[in-house]
């Protein structure tokens, strides 16, 4: 026991130095990573002249000293420089002009069908030819709206018809006065409740009529906005009637505002279930929907099988143009063109670049000599022109990416557009210039660094 | 090594006697500048010897002027020196390093690091400034940074240019311009300052202040070669050599 005591007594001032060396870890490395800043300027100071003696260093010739030369060479004569970028300004704009333009101008083409073209979908008979005209040869049933409504992308969905009421009169007071011109009698159209919804109208006062009074044929009816002023009804609160022939409605409701069948607004509107016990009605003319955008194509495949599974192809559905298809086919026509153009432009800017850059190589060999003699390398002399002329190419696509958007900016706002521009495309189009500058400037590059700083010396500067 | 190691070791002496080397602080400094047996021939039909054989050291703190009349090959001996071309055959020792087979690049390090130059038609850009065309040389010699800046003025200072630091060259006179290229020559404390008739566009009042600078330079400690076609500027040398048809002779007084 005496014997293991100790031991356990040890055991802790083992740990003891393991714990404070962790402690200490951080404030031993604080300080290491601040020495090398202290005595930063004798190094460097050493360094330096070893480096000098050497004629290798560090600060010999680094990228802050290339692109601080490069650019007194860009800057040095302003007129030439501009000429200089004039092609890669109008290569690079027209580019941004066309790629805007076709984004703007289907961005303007999506707009028009999303605001009602893009989600509303006609459902009609077939029809076949005959020798007395058109007839349909398919049927909308009576569910069409439960059934249209089932297909996913249809947000509401209603069926429509006209009613004959064989020469019925429609008045709002059943007073036979022979002294009243005769006014042309307003259409009987009869409809689903839902195809309200389905054209997106809107309720002037009262009510639509729903599946209830569809199930029970209430005698209950709406009227279109003008229909009903010509009736000479305008509130529905005192729960006047029309009549058709001697038989009196209620009216219930008067609705405007519809996006389609605007005959609506001209038309006593009855329940289909209605029509079908007083006149008869033996079937519905036609369905409306309203699509989630871009549900088009999927709608208008399953819509005939949907309303008539034995023989679809009696189903005629019109469903709004793809979107995308719209837009890929405008920019198609429009970019083939223009980006042809542009292409022109960027080579013509790209030949300009290796054009003047190589006269200037041709100018400055005195001064390419005397670099050499001060001690530039050839990778020294062809990185500075290659440089020169990157950030000449640069700059022509700074500005004719700018004056680009500008361009499809001032188009947008003369034709009331709203302008639509992808930043990677305005972003990518300057360094296009860049790249031009690039691949312009290489055999310049190579030229003068294979000038002979004899010769060039030579020739005075 | 320390002094003590030299003191213990008697062999540096007779080398240092056959090789005429001087030495500097105890240990034994090779000459700047040496020749062996170097020849450049440039192709043609005949064939033209620029430089035939020549042997030449050029030891630190040294003034020599080639001299030679045009044709003569001057300017090639002074490219040779100047690293900016091979010799055919032989070889050129520079601080005792051999030249004649090393890569491009470091033949340009050496240049930036341990040659000035000063020509005779000055080569300095005209669209900079006096302060920027002396700044050019710290660019590829490896001066640090922060050390570019006052090195400048310090050397345009010695060539008493101070007053004309942002003055463009093309608005400086001949002996002006000439001083500001001495500047730019000497700010990366070059080994040796090669002079290609510098004062070959000066009038004779301004040949003789750039004259006075190069002795002060000299003065200084630096080698300088001073290669000119005109009597007058070989004799401010300490030690003249004339090249004849290619030839190099040591002209005695």
């Amino acid at each position: 026991m005496s014997r293991l005591e100790p031991a356990r007594v040890r055991r802790p001032r083992l740990r003891l130095p393991h714990l404070r060396l962790r402690l200490r870890l951080p404030s031993v490395r604080l300080p290491r990573l601040r020495l090398p800043h202290l005595p930063r300027p004798g190094r460097l100071r050493r360094r330096g002249s070893d480096a000098a003696a050497l004629g290798s260093a560090r600060d010999r010739f680094g990228l802050r000293d290339l692109i601080a030369e490069a650019a007194y060479g860009v800057g040095a004569r302003p007129g030439r420089l501009v000429l200089t970028i004039i092609g890669t300004v109008l290569g690079v704009g027209s580019l941004v002009v066309t790629v805007g333009l076709a984004q703007t101008a289907a961005g303007q083409i999506a707009h028009q069908f999303d605001a009602v073209a893009a989600t509303q979908v006609v459902v009609e008979p077939a029809t076949a030819r005959t020798q007395g005209g058109s007839r349909a040869i398919g049927s909308i049933p009576w569910d069409v709206a439960d059934r249209l409504e089932r297909i996913a992308g249809v947000e509401a969905a209603g069926g429509i018809a006209a009613v004959d009421v064989a020469g019925a009169e429609i008045t709002a007071v059943p007073v036979n006065d022979p002294s009243a011109a005769p006014l042309a009698a307003p259409k009987v159209l009869a409809t689903t409740p839902g195809l309200l919804d389905a054209v997106r109208g809107t309720i002037v006062t009262g009510r639509y009529f729903d599946s209830g009074h569809d199930e029970r044929a209430d005698r209950v009816v709406v009227l279109g906005a003008r229909a009903a002023t010509r009736l000479g009804v305008n509130r529905v609160d005192r729960q006047p009637s029309i009549f058709i022939g001697e038989r009196p409605y209620t009216v219930i409701g008067i609705i405007d505002g519809v996006a389609r069948r605007t005959d609506l607004l001209d038309a006593v509107i009855l329940p289909v279930g209605t029509a079908r016990v007083d006149f008869a009605l033996a079937g519905l003319d036609q369905a409306q929907a309203t699509i989630a955008v871009g549900a088009g194509p999927v709608v208008a495949d399953q819509a005939p099988l949907a309303l008539d599974p034995n023989s679809p192809e009696n189903i005629e559905v019109q469903v709004p143009p793809d979107a995308s298809a719209v837009r890929t086919s405008v920019q198609a026509d429009i970019n083939a063109i223009f980006l042809a153009l542009g292409a022109v432009a960027l080579l013509v800017g790209g030949l300009g670049i290796a054009n003047v850059t190589l006269l200037s190589v041709r100018e400055r060999t005195g001064e390419i000599g005397l670099r050499r003699a001060l001690g530039a390398s050839k990778a020294d002399i062809g990185r500075q022109f290659l440089v020169e002329s990157v950030v000449i190419g640069l700059l022509g696509g700074l500005i004719g990416s700018a004056t680009g958007v500008a361009a499809v900016i001032l188009v947008s706002l003369a034709q009331g557009w709203t302008p639509i521009l992808d930043t990677v495309v305005v972003l990518g189009a300057a360094l296009l210039g860049g790249v031009i500058g690039l691949g312009a400037g290489t055999y310049p590059a190579l030229k003068a660094a294979g000038v002979e700083p004899i010769t060039a010396l030579r020739g005075g500067a | 090594m320390s002094v003590v190691d030299l003191l213990g070791d008697p062999v540096p002496g007779d080398h240092t006697e056959e090789a005429g080397d001087i030495r500097v602080g105890g240990t034994v400094a090779p000459p700047v500048i040496e020749l062996r047996a170097l020849t450049r021939t440039f192709a043609g039909t005949p064939p033209v010897l620029a430089v035939r054989g020549a042997d030449l050291r050029i030891a630190a703190g040294e003034y020599v002027s080639v001299i030679g009349p045009s044709g003569s090959g001057k300017s090639t001996l002074l490219h040779i020196l100047g690293l900016l071309d091979r010799p055919t055959s032989g070889d050129y020792l520079f601080d005792g390093v051999p030249t004649g087979a090393a890569s491009d690049a470091d033949r340009a390090a050496l240049r930036g690091g341990r040659i000035g130059f000063v020509f005779q038609a000055f080569h300095l850009l005209p669209h900079r400034t006096v302060l920027d065309n002396v700044l050019l040389a710290t660019l590829y010699s490896g001066v640090p940074r922060p050390e570019r800046r006052p090195r400048a003025l310090a050397a345009l200072d010695r060539v008493g240019l101070s007053h004309r630091l942002d003055f463009l060259p093309i608005v400086l006179s001949g002996g002006e311009r000439q001083r500001v290229a001495i500047a730019r020559a000497v700010i990366s404390s070059p080994h040796v300052l090669l002079a290609d008739e510098p004062t070959g566009n000066l009038d004779a009042a301004t040949s003789g202040g750039v004259l006075d600078l190069f002795d002060e330079l000299h003065r200084d400690g630096l080698t300088l070669v001073v290669i000119t076609h005109d009597a007058g500027v070989s004799a401010r040398a300490q030690r003249r050599i004339r090249i004849d048809d290619g030839t190099l002779t040591e002209v005695t007084r």
